[in-house]
């Protein structure tokens, strides 16, 4: 369990100070996938580096399984590191080194035999798919290769925490999604904790379990993720849920009722769905909103219907669209507008 | 003076010492300017290292007093010219090799010049490194030292080679001007015929020879410098 307590960090300039986070206080449960999504500038990558103390925290304190890492001695805090692994945006590989050379320097800075350390980073490149590429150099790779490789590299020290700094945000959709998809697997495979941030709420519907929302340094809201994207209450979580306006902002009419349907990766797109519910149960619902994509053959995202025609209809409406597979529906009431 | 610098006679007196005097200069040249490099970049390198690393935000943070006491102590070594560097280190020269005049001795005053200038390309060249790649070391419980051994150096392989093409070739120049005050080489060549006794073909000769060294290390380090750079892609 990774405990985040009352974590403060201010970065004092020449002139100005900045509050990079204010108070966070974040409990992640072990095995889990947990997400961190704001801004840019909102404080994420500060936060994960104060997991791992590549940055101090001004304030507060971090407790993985319950040790405070802030107290640890530089030696140990290496160590810990090794535990505590890390994933980024730019991939950080070693440009000199082959992919294979690459997985294998973690184990090379805790002394393991070159031809054992070899052999495990055979292995690892393996997982990830990448073995044809041992001895080519990462500027032969492209972005999701690269990332892959810092994958192999990253859990080379058999990590129980995996940190990952936008470790999509530089990649196109399909590759971000196979990416998410290796994540995934090695979450549920090896049991690693997964930290994962981003500012795409696509990355957080599609693998975590919980999410925190990061607004100017503060968390402005957290807690389960299909409880935010059905629920959103904080400003921030609707402008996520909602990144191209908030159509809940129109009055609920007399005898209408609103559902959210979320595709979490369903063989559907949304406007045949529609049709689809309107010949076979005779229900016409309106598309208030909507924000998906399709990757691939599946969609991705949320939208959300008004239906007229009461209760009965909705809840027929509910049931008829819950039975497609990947496809989660919830009623949306006036008060968690 | 110089209409009779072709004539018959000087040619011939010419050829005579170019082919009993060059072949021993142009290797006296090559030695003493390779020997002063790998010493200059023995002393050179772990401060120019120093000057990176030790800063406010680098990774093994040094005492400010430290760090700027070595950041004079490298301008003023830089600021001094090199002929008058020369005469200043004599007593070290002496008490390193013995004596203040001949082809090893000039070695000394050479290293003295040349390794603060080394100390600041090899601050340029790790300075050119991406920081994510560090803090990525760091993030794997890296400790300085193997930052600095694993990280740093190696992956600014290809600029320090080209880097120590820039020394190596002006390292060069100043063991030409070391010929001056007792140093061998072509520059001793170039200075004894060419200035105290006027034969100019003989001098003109030299410094063509100095011109082709130069242009022969300028194309081996650029070509190690390319050829060691793995971020180019398709090799
Ligand atoms: N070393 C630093 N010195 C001063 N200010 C900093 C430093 N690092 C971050 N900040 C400031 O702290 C705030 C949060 O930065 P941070 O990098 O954590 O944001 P972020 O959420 O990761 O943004 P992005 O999505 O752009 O990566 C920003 O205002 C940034 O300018
Ligand atoms: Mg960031």
């Amino acid at each position: 369990m990774i405990e985040i307590v009352n974590l403060s960090k201010r970065f004092i300039g020449a002139d100005d100070e900045v509050h990079a986070l204010r108070n966070v206080n974040i409990t992640i449960p072990n095995g889990s996938i947990y997400g961190i999504i704001g801004m840019s500038g909102a404080g994420k990558s500060t936060l994960v580096r104060c997991i791992n103390m590549l940055e101090r925290p001004t304030e507060g304190t971090v407790l993985i399984d319950g040790v405070d890492v802030g107290a640890l001695s530089e030696k140990d805090l290496r160590d810990m590191r090794k535990k505590v692994t890390m994933i980024f945006q730019s991939f950080n590989l070693l440009m000199q080194r082959t992919c294979l050379k690459n997985v294998c320097f973690p184990l090379e800075l805790v002394g393991i035999k070159k031809s054992e350390a070899k052999k495990r980073a055979m292995e690892l490149l393996e997982i990830v798919g990448l073995l044809d590429k041992a001895n080519a150099y990462p500027a032969q790779l492209s972005g999701g290769q690269q990332q892959r490789v810092a994958i192999a590299r990253a859990l080379a020290t058999d990590p129980k925490v995996l940190l990952c700094d936008e470790a999509t945000s530089a990649l196109d959709p399909k590759t971000t999604h196979s990416i998410l998809e290796l994540i995934q697997d090695i979450n549920r495979t090896l049991g690693i904790t997964c930290i994962v941030i981003t500012h795409q709420m696509s990355v957080i519907e599609r693998i975590c379990s919980r999410v925190a929302i990061l607004e100017n340094g503060s968390v402005v809201e957290e807690g389960e993720v299909s409880d935010i994207f059905s629920h959103p209450k904080s400003a921030a979580a609707r402008h996520l849920v909602f990144p191209d306006g908030d159509p809940e902002v129109l009055a609920i009419r007399e005898g209408e009722h609103r559902i959210r349907v979320v595709f979490n990766g369903a063989i559907a797109t949304e406007r045949p769905l529609i049709a689809q519910l309107a010949k076979d149960k005779g229900i016409e619902a309106s598309i208030l909103g909507a924000n998906t994509k399709s990757i691939g053959e599946k969609a991705y995202g949320n939208m959300l219907l008004g239906i007229m025609g009461g209760k009965e209809d909705m809840i027929i409406a509910k049931e008829y669209l819950e039975s497609v597979e990947d496809v989660i529906v919830e009623e949306v009431f006036e008060d968690a507008q | 003076m110089l209409s009779n610098a072709f004539t018959k006679e000087a040619f011939d007196e010419a050829m005579f010492i170019l082919s009993t005097e060059i072949p021993l200069a142009v290797w006296e040249t090559v030695y003493v300017t390779i020997l002063s490099t790998l010493f200059a970049i023995i002393i050179g390198l772990p401060l120019g290292v120093l000057l990176v690393v030790g800063e406010k935000n680098g990774i093994l943070p040094l005492p400010n007093v430290f760090m700027r006491i070595l950041g004079g102590f490298i301008n003023l070594l830089r600021s001094i010219p090199f002929l008058i560097l020369m005469i200043l280190v004599f007593p070290l020269t002496r008490a390193i090799v013995g004596t203040t005049v001949g082809t090893v001795a000039s070695i000394v005053p050479l290293v003295i010049a040349a390794f603060p200038f080394i100390a600041r390309l090899v601050e340029s060249s790790l300075r050119e490194l991406d920081p994510n790649i560090i803090e990525a070391a760091r993030s794997m419980g890296a400790s300085p030292f193997q930052i600095i051994v694993k990280v740093m150096i190696p992956e600014s392989i290809p600029s320090l080679i080209s880097n120590a093409t820039i020394a190596i070739t002006t390292i060069l120049g100043y063991s030409a001007m070391s010929g001056i005050i007792g140093g061998g080489g072509l520059g001793k060549i170039a200075i004894t015929y060419g200035y105290y006794r006027y034969k100019y073909l003989v001098m003109v000769v030299a410094v063509v020879l100095l011109v082709i060294i130069v242009e022969i290390f300028q194309r081996i380090g650029t070509k190690f410098a390319i050829k060691s750079d793995k971020r180019l892609k398709n090799q």
